[in-house]
């Protein structure tokens, strides 16, 4: 609308930006395609952004909140307001196709559908997570807890190599 | 006892809490930030108590597992302190909550505030709390309390990974070996005094039904004794007689372990108030 040389910010420019924003422990996937961003506002030279946390423990958020800021502050935009919701819960189901193919080449099994079942289930045992190595559904879970919060622990019966799993939640 | 000097935010130490547990019995002046209090500092307690096992689990992916739970149970403490503060208006964020207050302060049952003792100590405590907080949070997560209810519904997720997590290890243990199963029987045996705690209410539970936080824990004890009773058959255990039980954490009454997981949890933030790194 302006012709100035004040670009104005719109929304799409600063997803833009936060899609350069990779989850710091598993860095092939943005905030964005994780689900981790939930909306994004903005308003004259203000933007205001809200994210979810994945697990509440989960140690990365306080990290990708100051990466979410420096790569706004890199292109000049630092009035930034980060709001956290806990409200709709965080799912594995927000992950779009793409990024699932993008964790898969890096050698992490993507989710599958967030589970529903009963309110207590105490028992599991999913069947058949994809080895990302060599394609064999032949594989065992080891631990359902893994290197971070969002992963479980696989191993292949077929290459014999362990993998991880990208934990449906 | 003063909250960590936290850059001219709020009234500067008007919130300073009375330390008299007996005062407090007769007026609750804020029965929804003692509620949170109770539910975050259950969490937090419990999850210091799991961070204990950090790097002393008996199998890597033990360790790995019970470092991921104290996080998740940590980080729920913090999501409802949090929550607390703002609710109590004083100007208390949930590290001066976490950290500046002192035992009789302290709201969590007594159940998590025990120490860790060996590995089957710690995987029965944790199975009758999970058992327990999946059927709190799926309660709470239908409150009209927004911010409340999506804690609650988030945890949930978490809390139904964590009670598969100990449910499989009480069959484990307890349908595993002898010395396994000697332990697990004890174990069960030594907490079972201190589970009654978690199902009593009072004057706080009735005052939140004002701001839409019902919960029927009638309904949640029976529940919770069906889980409980069909895990423990099932790992060979047997379940306690009931006898004499032991609460107070609620008010501000603890066993003589909490005092000193607290001075160990709070020596750095109140030797360095308001340091960061």
């Amino acid at each position: 609308m302006r012709g100035d040389g004040e670009e104005p910010f719109t929304a799409e420019r600063v997803r833009a930006i936060l899609e350069t924003v990779k989850d710091p422990e598993v860095p092939v996937v943005s905030v964005v395609e994780l689900g981790i961003v939930r909306h994004v506002a903005v308003d004259g030279a203000r933007v205001a952004i809200t994210i979810t946390p994945t697990y509440s423990g989960c140690p990365a958020m306080r990290e990708i909140e100051q990466d979410i800021r420096a790569a706004l502050a890199a292109e000049g935009i630092v009035d930034v307001t980060l709001d956290t919701v806990h409200a709709p819960a965080w799912t594995t189901d927000w992950i779009g196709a793409d990024a699932r193919e993008k964790l898969r080449r890096y050698g992490i099994a993507p989710p599958g559908p967030a589970e529903e079942g009963g309110l207590i289930t105490l028992t599991h045992r999913r069947a058949g997570v994809v080895c990302p190595h060599c394609g064999s559904g032949n594989t065992e879970l080891r631990s359902e807890f893994g290197s971070t919060a969002c992963k479980a622990i696989h191993v292949c019966n077929a290459c014999r190599e362990p993998f991880d799993e990208f934990k449906a939640f | 006892m003063k909250g960590p000097a936290n850059a001219g935010t709020g009234p500067a130490h008007a919130g300073t809490v009375p330390p008299v547990a007996g005062k407090r019995e007769a007026e609750i002046a804020n029965p929804l930030f003692e509620y949170l209090l109770r539910l975050g500092d259950d969490r937090l307690v419990l999850g210091h108590r799991m961070s204990e096992w950090c790097g002393h689990g008996p199998i890597l992916e033990e360790d790995i597992a019970m470092a991921n739970i104290a996080l998740d149970l940590v980080g729920q403490g913090s999501s409802l302190l949090k929550l607390a503060g703002e609710t109590e208006g004083a100007g208390r964020d949930e590290d001066a909550l976490a950290y500046f207050r002192s035992e009789p302060e302290y709201r969590n049952a007594q159940i998590v505030e025990l120490p860790k003792g060996d590995f089957a100590f710690t995987v029965v405590r944790q199975f009758l709390f999970d058992a327990y907080s999946v059927l709190q949070w799926d309660a709470l997560q239908q409150c009209t309390f927004a911010p409340l209810a999506g804690i609650a519904a988030k945890a949930l997720k978490e809390d139904r990974y964590h009670l598969r997590h100990s449910g499989d290890w009480m069959l484990r243990l307890g349908d595993g070996t002898g010395e396994s199963h000697t332990r697990a029987q004890s174990a069960l045996n030594d907490l079972w005094r201190f589970t009654a705690e978690l199902f009593e209410s009072d004057a706080v539970d009735e005052a939140i039904h004002e701001n839409g936080v019902v919960v029927d824990l009638a309904a949640i004890q029976s529940r919770w004794q069906q889980t409980v009773g069909d895990v423990v058959r099932r790992a060979t255990l047997t379940l306690p007689a009931a006898g004499a039980s032991s609460s107070g954490g609620r008010r501000g009454r603890h066993t003589e372990f909490l005092g000193h997981m607290l001075a160990e949890m709070q020596i750095v933030a109140r030797s360095h108030p308001g340091a960061k790194w």
